[in-house]
């Protein structure tokens, strides 16, 4: 086993064990839109309507309020420079955490996408294109959302500052993903077109959010 | 990029300081500091609290930008290889995870290092925490923490260990240990630089004085 993947695998197990973010993210995610389904009301076409882009909403928002832990609890132990010291390419350091983050907040996110469709009236032939754009869509939210995370590793309570910096580079993550998803269940062909351009922007942010987040780290070492 | 060290059992690297001028915000804590060592030497770094130790130590494993000078880790005939392979920190934190097991921790850092799993046990043994192996290092006390922190000067196999208070909450037994340690890894060839305010008895150790100054 290589550095990276023993980082990929340590911080999956983290998130999984008691006290971890996974159980968090997944609550807070069902949560958000159970919250929506009370407050749009007993309308359930309305509901049906709505479904994909408050899974989307929600789904963002889940991965916002994990994103502070990515690099400060290896900061606050000292974990931060053993990593930093044995990579030889901190930027694929960095994209391995990124891919952990994903793995532990992103796929379980995704897997319990049906259950909350199913709450909010999701139509039969929605799933499908809602769980693909979560597929293709959240390995960006967490790739971006880690270099907020290494950006700010060194001040303290960086939460809502990380909400700033990465609101506006989600932005067009949430509206073609959430697009693709609706566009999918109406047959739209916009459909196609917005599942392009969503991955063309996780492959943009997978080239350049490790860099970034490799420059921000040692930047951030003193 | 460890299989540098790793190939090599008995280390044969030099450690050469010069110059080395580093200041932190804005302030100038250390200038001018120069400390060569050669194969098999121990410094061990003294001065009171704020004198710049583990700002040193740090700068010396490259986790710190220097403002002047340089710190290079050679082999012996004078070819610099990268600071980050050829020296191990430990620092004040212990770079636990708490929830992971003792194990998992060793295993952990042992994949960090490139070190083949079979030598954890050794490591695991050498500060005596063979019987706490399954517990979670949570609830491990400050002492045995800090001797899991410390077991990673063996796990990394790395020529120049820069240990920052290695000694604090350690028992008479466990510091004792400790130097055993510290003096094998003298007899391989290897180099120690350790800040600490406790008497190391540690064989002909050179002693580095930091004036204080500015930064307390």
């Amino acid at each position: 086993m290589n550095g990276r993947q023993a980082i990929i695998l340590r911080d999956v197990r983290l998130a999984f064990r008691a006290g971890g973010g996974s159980f968090q993210a997944v609550a807070f995610f069902s949560v958000v839109c159970v919250l929506f389904a009370l407050a749009a009301g007993p309308d359930l076409r309305l509901m049906s309507k709505i479904a994909a882009p408050v899974v989307w909403t929600a789904a963002l928002l889940a991965t916002l309020i994990s994103l502070d832990q990515i690099y400060r609890a290896d900061r606050e132990d000292g974990s931060l420079d053993v990593i930093v010291a044995t990579s030889d390419e901190l930027a694929l350091t960095a994209a391995a955490k990124a891919a952990a983050h994903w793995l532990s907040t992103g796929v379980p996110l995704i897997v319990a996408t049906p259950l909350l469709g199913l709450l909010m009236n999701l139509e039969a032939g929605a799933y499908a294109p809602l769980m693909l754009s979560l597929v293709i869509g959240t390995p960006a939210l967490s790739l971006i959302g880690a270099f907020a995370a290494a950006l700010t590793v060194s001040l303290p309570r960086a939460n809502l500052l990380i909400s700033l910096i990465v609101s506006p580079l989600y932005m067009p993550i949430l509206i073609f993903g959430a697009g693709a998803a609706s566009a999918g269940a109406a047959g739209d062909p916009q459909y196609a077109a917005n599942l392009k351009l969503l991955s063309a922007a996780t492959l943009f942010a997978a080239i350049t959010a490790p860099l970034a987040s490799a420059a921000a780290l040692r930047s951030n070492l003193d | 990029m460890n299989e540098t060290f790793a190939a090599t059992p008995a280390h044969r690297y030099r450690f050469r300081a010069s110059g080395v001028s580093i200041s932190r915000g804005g302030v100038q804590i250390l200038s001018d500091i120069s400390l060569a060592l050669d194969p098999g030497e121990t410094a061990i770094l003294r001065g009171p609290n704020g004198a710049g130790k583990t700002t040193l130590l740090r700068a010396f494993a490259g986790l710190l930008r220097k403002d002047g000078g340089q710190a290079l880790v050679q082999t012996m005939d004078g070819k610099s290889v990268d600071t980050a392979d050829g020296t191990i920190y430990c620092g004040p934190l212990n770079a636990v995870k708490f929830s992971l097991t003792v194990d998992e921790n060793l295993r952990f850092w042992a994949a960090l290092y490139n070190t083949p799993p079979s030598m954890i046990a050794e490591a695991r043994a050498a500060f005596g925490l063979d019987a706490h192996g399954g517990r979670n290092a949570g609830a491990l006390s400050t002492g045995y923490c800090r001797r899991l922190g410390l077991s990673r000067l063996l796990l990394a196999r790395k020529a120049i260990w820069l240990a920052d208070e290695p000694t604090a909450s350690l028992d008479a037994a466990a510091v004792n240990a400790f130097e055993k340690i510290v003096e094998r890894h003298r007899g391989d060839g290897g180099i120690a630089i350790i800040a600490t305010h406790d008497a190391l008895s540690i064989a002909s150790a050179r002693t580095i004085e930091l004036k204080t100054g500015i930064a307390a």
